[in-house]
């Protein structure tokens, strides 16, 4: 009796240990060969994606009988996208085949050994001159391997209200040089127009979080003689002149109540409500936003727009005094990646250049607002037709910039959006919150890959 | 016996000793740190002690915990007093009332008092009719919001277990206190609440455990803002281990929060011991 107890104990603490033992290293091998996992956002604004991958799902399932692409939108912001495809990719059965991945965070994902390297694939494929060197650099890891192929980029830039700005006197197009010239408009905008209209929107603020970090602060900080990293030495900046006067601009802007009340710009939904409200009901006359901000209010927007066209403009934004190219933007952007674990790498690839064809970037460019970086999309009449600032972006490609794609980024982007906060609640003065920012970057990477700028 | 010790293996103790392990770890979600884990010792312990974000947010989970829990027992025990010895109709419309709140899932019972405090929200309308200018509350008084809410929602739990308890007190031990002459807040005092100490402690612990984990209402009000006003130990968890995908880090906040609630656990048991004891 006593045994066979022992025995049922024993059994007991066995099965779940096995169970367990067997589930965490279950392959892909159980996993159907002729089914394709494809994994992208789909959230808010941008629905883009969503749309193109049902297209592609009903083709190539009509074309190749037997081939199932299984689609799982993920409705999430950027950030916590991220968290669900890596909570995916951690687990092989559970793995996707097919990433729709943010460029920026190929580096980390490729060290993880999430993804496949995609050389031998890309190199025999034979729509591969229509990408330019600039798309493979931004696909291609530290390690010197390609990990995906890129979808579309974006710039950043002021989008305005041209309305609004004749209304307050201002000449269109409007063409500032400046940062002073920048927030002259805004006076003259906050001036004329009064309280109802918000004359100059900058995200900032941890709420907001990516979003601040790039569109707002770091399109101000590339305009100056300053930096988030130092590419020669491999060390971030600290103590830039470039870092205070940028801040000193978002101070600026709350002092004279040039920009949104604060308890609106800490709205985590303050770039929806923008777009999809402030912009297109003239409560917003100037706007630092992404290229992308288009996809809000065409046809397939939740609530089309079709005025804009006439009523919103798009100018570079200037450098501080005017230095360098006059102009400055950064880029991000998004690719198709492979799972490290894909049951077969060769019909994926099939779907991946499927969904990446001339006609399907066509599709994708325009809805998503993107700009394409397939040389036969960028040209394509259509896309042209249906994107009336191409050229403008394009313009920009030439001098835009990246973010520094290091691991220690998102906790440097947010120490960024903590300075940002602090000074437009009015809890520092830009050079105290420089001061605390240099301070937690010090913590974060080490004393060792700081430098102290100028 | 065996499909317990089962259960209680795989889904208590499991990921327990999963938790303990990943604190000593560099886990990380995405990254080289994520193919090649590696064991760090007490290096996230060391280094949450001198982060001033961790200090914030246990300062808050405290705020949190003592607004909450005391104002769910006050709450909760007035109206249980209130309830006694009324008719069937009265109890039973003030208990669904109450209850209500406390069935409706915490995504929406956040959003309802999102709608409520927000700029544009019923708060603000109401109060805009006797002149008051519009103000979000969630950005002026983000912690006295959240406790609110989790007040709102949790009272009917302390209600529904302070009546039970009041139904068992003798109806003699009151009747003889008032023929002795004591008031109605004496006999409340004196003779009530000293029955009622191991009810106290039981409920006082429960909703101890159920506060200090809440994730969901403060995320959805204020996602843990504006700044880190409102980041309790669950969010900043949440945040480190997911938003950053520091899970090594996170999982030691984890343990951290199971520190706090132990702590007041231990205050608990020791303030509600039996009289003689003392």
């Amino acid at each position: 009796m006593r045994r066979i107890r022992r025995n049922t104990i024993r059994a007991a603490v066995a099965v779940p240990l096995l169970a367990l033992v067997a589930s965490g290293c279950s392959t892909a091998a159980d996993r159907d060969e002729d089914t394709v996992r494809v994994v992208y956002q789909k959230f808010g604004t941008f629905i883009a994606m969503d749309s193109l991958m049902r297209q592609v799902k009903e083709e190539f399932e009509d074309a190749n009988p037997g081939v199932t692409v299984e689609l799982h939108a993920i409705e999430a912001q950027a950030e916590d996208y991220q968290t669900q495809v890596n909570l995916m990719n951690g687990s092989p059965s559970e793995a996707p085949d097919l990433i729709y991945q943010d460029t920026f965070t190929i580096n980390q994902d490729a060290d993880a050994g999430y993804l496949m390297p995609l050389d031998d694939h890309f190199d025999a494929w034979d729509e591969r001159d229509q990408y330019s060197d600039q798309e493979a650099v931004a696909v291609t890891s530290l390690d010197g391997q390609r990990y995906g192929v890129m979808l579309g980029t974006d710039v950043r830039g002021l989008w305005y209200n041209t309305e609004l700005l004749e209304q307050a006197g201002i000449d269109t197009p409007w063409a500032p040089t400046t940062w002073e010239d920048v927030l002259d408009t805004a006076r003259t905008i906050r001036a004329e127009l009064g309280d109802d209209v918000v004359p100059l929107n900058v995200y900032s603020g941890t709420p907001a979080g990516e979003m601040a970090s790039l569109q707002g602060f770091q399109m101000l900080l590339s305009g100056t003689e300053g930096a988030l990293f130092d590419d020669e030495s491999e060390q971030w900046v600290t103590g830039s002149t470039g870092f205070t006067d940028s801040l000193d601009f978002l101070r600026t802007l709350y002092d004279e109540d040039l920009t949104l009340d604060p308890q609106d710009a800490l709205d985590a939904n303050v770039g929806t409500v923008n777009n999809e409200e402030r912009i297109p009901s003239g409560g917003m006359a100037i706007s630092l936003e992404g290229s992308w901000a288009t996809q809000s209010w065409i046809e397939e927007a939740n609530q089309p727009w079709p005025e804009w066209e006439e009523v919103m403009d798009f100018a570079p934004m200037p450098t501080q005094n005017g230095q360098g190219a006059g102009a400055t933007s950064m880029s991000g952007g998004w690719a198709l990646s492979m799972g490290a674990n894909a049951t077969d790498p060769d019909l994926a690839w099939e779907v991946m250049t499927y969904a990446l064809n001339q006609e399907n970037g066509v599709k994708f460019a325009v809805e998503g607002g993107q700009i394409p970086v397939r040389a036969d999309v960028a040209e394509d009449p259509a896309f042209l037709e249906d994107s009336p600032k191409a050229e403008e972006f394009a313009a920009l490609v030439d001098i835009t910039g990246f973010r520094p794609a290091y691991s220690e980024y998102p906790r440097i982007s947010l120490a960024v959006q903590e300075a940002m906060e602090s000074v437009m609640l009015e809890q520092a003065t830009p050079e105290e919150a420089a001061q605390v920012y240099a301070e937690e970057v010090e913590g974060v990477v080490g004393p060792d890959n700081v430098t102290t700028g100028s | 016996m065996a499909p317990a010790l089962f259960l209680l293996l795989a889904f208590f103790a499991g990921p327990i000793l999963w938790t303990v392990w990943a604190s000593l770890t560099n886990a990380a979600l995405t990254g080289a740190q994520a193919a090649q884990t590696d064991f760090v010792g007490l290096d996230n312990f060391t280094e949450l002690l001198s982060d001033p974000r961790f200090r914030t947010a246990t300062v808050l989970t405290v705020l949190f915990l003592v607004g909450c829990v005391f104002g769910q027992t006050v709450l909760g025990l007035t109206l249980a007093l209130l309830l006694q010895n009324r008719n069937g109709a009265v109890r039973a419309t003030v208990g669904a009332i109450v209850v209500g709140a406390w069935v409706v899932p915490e995504v929406v019972a956040g959003f309802v008092w999102y709608a409520f405090l927000e700029r544009e929200g019923t708060l603000n309308t109401v109060l805009g009719w006797f002149g008051t200018g519009p103000q979000n509350w969630l950005f002026a008084a983000p912690l006295l919001a959240v406790v609110l809410a989790n007040v709102w929602k949790g009272t009917a739990f302390s209600m529904m277990t302070y009546s039970a308890g009041l139904s068992e007190v003798p109806e003699d031990l009151k009747e003889a206190a008032r023929v002795d002459g004591a008031s109605a807040f004496q006999v409340l005092w004196h003779v009530v609440i000293p029955l009622l100490r191991r009810t106290l402690a039981t409920t006082l612990l429960l909703i101890t455990l159920q506060t200090v984990q809440v994730f969901t209402l403060i995320f959805v009000m204020t996602s843990g803002g504006p700044g880190s006003r409102s980041t309790t130990l669950p969010l900043l968890m949440y945040q480190e281990a997911l938003r950053m995908g520091d899970l090594g880090y996170g999982t030691a906040i984890a343990l951290a929060l199971l520190v706090v609630a132990g702590l007041f656990s231990i205050v608990y048991v020791w303030m509600l011991r039996k009289e003689e004891d003392r």
